[in-house]
């Protein structure tokens, strides 16, 4: 039952979509649509002309197909035929077409530009609108190449409707987003500005957006608009619930309006001037005093919109973070709405409150809600408030609560949602790190972490404990106890083995005094986690072990005896297997002092922005940014807030370089003494032994790192070497041109001037004119790139017989074109004789080492040399019927690739180079011309006639010339311009 | 996990989708450049996330690093990306304007009224909001923008007379 549809009813359209809302499977859905497809190529296919109804309602369909989710290849053409339609609904559907399904293809592009162009011309605002939200649909650059220019003037013109100023404000914004360097700025932006006051709300209000963005780029030109803002926004604050009408939305005035000029504020510090100022921060309080205030409906849409103005205020103030005053007073109201009955506002009260635990101002006021928010993490039912709970505990934590966060988060961690586990578990592991007192706790809280979550627990995580550790003496024994005692549990997570492997080899010997972990022990413990991990982990546990043989010569007998084993010297991976070997060797052959000296204690690690930070920031910006600004509202916990280095800036603000994973990028953290000593002295033990295999294998310092450090990236240089043979094409091997050579040649043929060629290294320009069988044309060659080209050298070529035909003489230019530079060549063209072929352009050099080359089609065509000659229709009809030998004529029906408008035609034809001859042909719509074209050797008399048919949008082109090949070849030309 | 999506155009809505409990998408409105490929596996991904989630639940996700805000209106979901900083309570309340819109047009608007005229609710979708951003949020203007074309077809529809005649 199609429900009643207003304005035009399509009834093949509701019939089409009955049907398929009938099907009973996909299947049959899928039979329709293909039904439907092939009945609509059909008629596209047709011969018979489809009137704009029928156009319309096909492509409508074709429209509703695509939305089911099908694919959709033909009809554009049709679409873009409806743009050119005087109907408004035909024109809308075209629009719509465009705006859903345009693709890139570039000839199409050119015609739908076309026909918004005429649209935008056409002084009919609601045409003009179509136009422009078209454009702010497809927003591509060829659009803003098209029409960035035009827009800016109509939104400023005097006498442009209102709704054409809104659509022109958004699609500008739209176009200058997309690309800004195609929208110039000028004398438009001042008036932009003055928008602000304009009476009708509506373009005010699309204005603004346009305004933000612009201020964001450019802050400085755009200040005067920081007071026209506030005195709007005083003006709709301080308005009564009625007072502007339609703008007033549930008893809340402008609601869109007044949170788009808070947004703009949020571009610029606090107003300078002390006026604008104060009557900004009256306005401020305002909102504030109106949240108070009992509502006006009880309507969920007037409380939403009363708020939203609230928390975009809030945004403001935090965003100004320089009045005290309004800062606690935001904080209480968010407070006031973490307990609200709406889920939405407590959602919100979290994450706003998280911004304002970041300023100095109202940290504290913040902290006074750590209760509510604890229960929020426990209670919420909702995973997503659940989160925003979570961050703002990890924002609000400082010295004085991280004990109690940090143990909330990680209570909070054995039921957390999958999905937040992981971010959890960075939080938990920055805060222990970021507010320990004491180290034991810290390390405590991470064992914790993987006990509870060892799966969440990533890489950057358990080497951070282990930098830690490593760096902080006091703590080493400790750690050494702690995962001793974790390893004891039957079954613990393999990140446990990997962190106690390594603890244990560095620091075992700190516990190895207790008969209850002495050596064997705690070797047999290890051990017996061996078999059951991957092969990372068993590396990194054989390290341990050769550790354990320095540590501890009396586990050497034992030790030896597991990397003999068949399992570790033949084991399949060549990492396990190698280590085997040369810990077996290194433990043989070197003396005990080698052995110390190479398996010594670690070094400290350089300190430097934790990776686990730098992971939590590239997960989530807002959250890990309000901690980095710890040091903002908290200078007097600064030195202790450092973690393990001395220096706690390091580790508390974020290094300009804050890359990732700190860990990897940086240089290697033990790398400056260990591995050139160890390493040497490695190689001299080997060298008479039986597994010397120098440079081969990593060192026993190198494996504990090579734990750490994942394999090296392959070398830079290899990547951006050049894949291509370094010589040069030899002058005469001239590749073919490019595959769009020939419509690059075809967008000349008409024309004399225009961009001939362009890629991202270069552009070709060209600007020519011709006379008689003479030509001058000036090739401009620009280097777009900002590195020198060399061995720069086009060279013009003449294909087959074209030498005989067409002489060209070229001038040399400068081998080298500097980055950003442009030369120029002059080319001197005669034309002998009339000729088929254009000649081919060559151009190669060098860039950045690389050869490149390039060949063209040079845009000189036979009609260039075309003079055009008057004659009255008497005369024509008898030159015409002069040439009336069928093989003096060529003929050719065509499609139209372009809107067909008369003037373009026109101008098209008079760029071929014809007369064109008025009062000739009895049809007014058909064109008729005449010249002769000049060769050296010969004239050829040419007359032709277009006769054009809107309603098909085809063409029938006729010529008629004194010589074959030249009717057919002009024929061709000219029939792809249209 | 997956690919994020990538916004050069900072545009405060990024795309709305209407779609109904079963699942089947009824509009689409894109304001960011995305591949169809792309497009169809957002759709799904938030088409089942949305679904998944229970009545009581607030209307406002994280999603990939978009925000994510949804209202449910009888049989029909809207939901809308929008990004990190920007206003969740006021696009909410953009949903809720357009659902005016649609109700006014159409006259108690139902799932059925958009199925049909699809082609109108976008219409009024493109006078209501453009590039992302609220054009005109009083609903007599952008009714009457509307209607004013609605009228202006009418009367083409009378002065159009039958196929001009074919000369090829």
């Amino acid at each position: 039952m199609p429900a009643v549809s207003k304005g035009d009813g399509m009834r093949g359209l509701a019939v089409f979509i009955s049907d398929i809302r009938n099907c009973k499977s996909k299947e049959a859905e899928i039979k329709r649509i293909n039904k439907e497809l092939a009945n609509i190529r059909s008629k596209f296919k047709g011969d018979k002309a489809l009137d704009g109804y029928s156009k319309k309602k096909y492509v409508c369909k074709l429209l509703f197909i695509f939305l089911l989710g099908h694919d959709i290849d033909f009809g554009h053409m049709e679409a873009v035929n409806l743009l050119s339609s005087n109907k408004y609904t035909e024109k809308q559907i075209g629009y719509l077409f465009i705006s859903v399904l345009v693709n890139s293809n570039s000839e199409l592009i050119r015609l739908i530009n076309n026909a918004i162009k005429n649209d935008l011309a056409s002084r009919n605002p609601t045409f003009m609108c179509l136009a422009l939200h078209c454009i702010a649909n497809v927003g591509s650059r060829e659009m803003g190449e098209a029409f960035a220019a035009d827009i800016p003037r109509i939104l400023v013109a005097g006498d442009s409707m209102d709704s054409v100023k809104q659509s022109a404000a958004l699609c500008l914004l739209r176009l200058y987003k997309a690309s800004p360097d195609l929208v110039p700025m000028g004398e438009w932006t001042a008036r932009v500005v003055h928008l602000l006051n304009d009476q009708h709300m509506g373009v005010v209000t699309a204005a603004v957006s346009l305004i933000t963005c612009l201020c964001k780029k450019n802050p400085d030109d755009f200040k005067t608009c920081i007071s026209l803002a506030v005195s709007r926004l005083s003006r709709i604050v301080s308005s009564a619930s009625t007072d502007l009408q339609d703008y007033t939305y549930y008893f809340v005035p402008a609601p869109w309006l007044s949170v788009k000029l808070l947004r703009l504020l949020q571009c610029y510090p606090p107003p300078e001037d002390a006026a604008v100022k104060g009557r900004l921060v009256e306005c401020l309080e305002t909102v504030l005093n109106k949240a108070q205030e009992p509502p006006k409906s009880k309507k969920v849409q007037h409380s939403n919109a009363k708020n939203a103005i609230l928390f975009e205020t809030i945004s403001l103030i935090i965003h100004y973070d320089s009045e005290p005053n309004l800062l606690v007073r935001a904080c209480n109201q968010l407070g006031q709405f973490l307990q609200h009955r709406e889920t939405n506002l407590r959602y919100l009260a979290l994450e706003s409150m998280c911004t304002l635990a970041s300023s100095e101002f109202s940290h504290e006021a913040v902290k006074t809600h750590i209760d509510t928010v604890i229960n929020a993490l426990k209670t919420e039912r909702d995973v997503s408030v659940r989160q925003r709970a979570a961050d703002l505990l990890y924002a609000m934590c400082d010295r004085s609560n991280a004990k109690q966060i940090v143990s909330e988060m990680l209570r909070y961690l054995e039921t957390a949602d999958y999905a937040i586990r992981e971010e959890i578990v960075l939080k938990v592991a920055i805060l222990a790190e970021k507010y320990a007192v004491d180290y034991s706790w810290y390390v405590d809280t991470i064992l914790n972490l993987i006990r509870i979550a060892g799966d969440y627990v990533s890489e950057e995580v358990w080497y951070r404990v282990l930098q830690i550790v490593t760096n902080r003496d006091d703590v080493q024994g400790y750690a050494a106890k702690t995962v001793f005692e974790a390893l004891q549990a039957p079954a613990c997570h393999e990140n446990m083995v990997k962190v106690g492997g390594y603890i244990l080899g560095e620091f075992g010997n700190l516990i190895a005094g207790d008969p209850r972990s002495s050596p064997p022990v705690q070797f047999s413990l290890l051990h017996s986690k061996f078999h059951l991990c991957s092969v990372a982990t068993r590396a990194l546990l054989l390290s341990t072990y050769i550790k354990f043989i320095n540590l501890f010569p009396e586990t050497k007998a034992t030790i030896q005896g597991v990397l003999r084993a068949g399992s570790q010297l033949r084991n399949a991976d060549v990492e396990l297997q190698q280590r085997a070997v040369e810990y077996l060797t290194l433990s043989s052959v070197a003396s005990t002092d080698v052995l110390a000296t190479v398996l010594e204690e670690m070094p400290p690690f350089p300190e430097r922005e934790s990776s686990i930070l730098a992971k939590l920031k590239r997960k989530k910006g807002p959250g890990a940014g309000s901690a980095l600004d710890d040091g903002r509202r908290d200078p007097s916990s600064n030195d202790i807030n450092g973690g393990v280095e001395p220096t706690p800036s390091t580790v508390s603000t974020p290094s300009p370089s804050a890359d990732l994973l700190g860990l990897r990028a940086a240089p290697p953290p033990a790398a400056p003494p260990a591995p050139s000593g160890a390493g040497n002295l490695l190689v001299d033990v080997f060298s008479d032994g039986p597994a010397a295999q120098p440079g081969l294998g990593p060192s026993a310092e190198e494996a504990f790192l090579s734990e750490l450090e994942p394999p090296a990236p392959e070398s830079p240089m290899a990547l951006l070497a050049d894949p291509a043979p370094a010589a040069d094409p030899g002058p005469e091997d001239i590749g073919p041109p490019i595959p769009e050579a020939d419509e690059l040649l075809n967008k000349f043929v008409c024309k004399n001037n225009g961009v001939l060629f362009e890629n991202q290294l270069l552009q070709i320009g060209v600007k020519s004119e011709f006379r008689q069988n003479l030509g001058r044309m000036y090739l401009f060659y620009g280097n777009k790139t900002s590195v020198q080209f060399q061995n720069f050298s086009p060279t013009v070529v003449h294909p087959g017989d074209l030498q005989t035909q067409l002489a060209v003489q070229t001038k040399r230019v400068a081998a080298q074109v500097d980055g950003g530079a442009q030369v120029q060549q002059v080319l001197n063209i005669e034309c002998l004789r009339d000729f088929l072929t254009p000649p081919l352009l060559s151009v190669r050099f060098r860039y950045g080492g690389a050869p490149q080359s390039l060949t063209l089609k040079l845009p000189v065509t036979i009609n260039k040399f075309f003079q055009p000659t008057e004659m009255a229709a008497q005369d024509f009809f008898q030159r015409w019927k002069q040439l009336s030998l069928p093989q003096q004529e060529a003929q050719k029906i065509f499609k139209a690739n372009h809107p067909m408008d008369a003037e373009v035609t026109k101008a098209k034809l008079l760029g071929f180079g014809s007369a064109l001859l008025d009062n000739v042909d009895p049809n007014p719509e058909n064109f008729v011309g005449a010249g002769i074209i000049q060769t050296k050797a010969l004239q050829v008399g040419c007359l032709l006639r277009l006769e054009p048919n809107a309603q098909a949008q085809m063409y029938r082109l006729t010529l008629r010339t004194s010589k074959e090949p030249v009717s057919r070849h002009l024929c061709e030309l000219l029939a792809q311009q249209f | 996990m997956y690919t994020r999506i990538q916004h050069p155009l900072h545009l405060s809505m990024q795309f709305m989708l209407l779609f109904s409990r079963q699942g089947k998408l009824r509009l689409q409105k894109w304001y960011v450049p995305l591949s169809d490929k792309e497009k169809k596996k957002i759709t799904r991904e938030l088409v089942q996330t949305v679904l998944a989630r229970k009545p009581k639940m607030c209307s406002f996700l994280e999603w990939r690093d978009l925000k994510i805000v949804y209202k449910r209106y009888a049989s029909l979901y809207f939901c809308c990306a929008i990004e990190d900083q920007d206003n969740e309570l006021i696009t909410l309340e953009i949903i809720h304007r357009y659902v005016e819109l649609l109700d006014k047009y159409f006259g108690s608007v139902c799932e059925l009224d958009i199925i049909f005229n699809f082609e109108k609710a976008y219409f009024i979708l493109d006078e209501f909001l453009l590039g992302g951003e609220v054009q005109e949020t009083s609903k007599k203007n952008v009714l009457k923008a509307i209607e004013q074309a609605d009228l202006l077809q009418e009367s083409q529809n009378e002065e159009w007379g039958g196929l001009s005649e074919d000369i090829l």
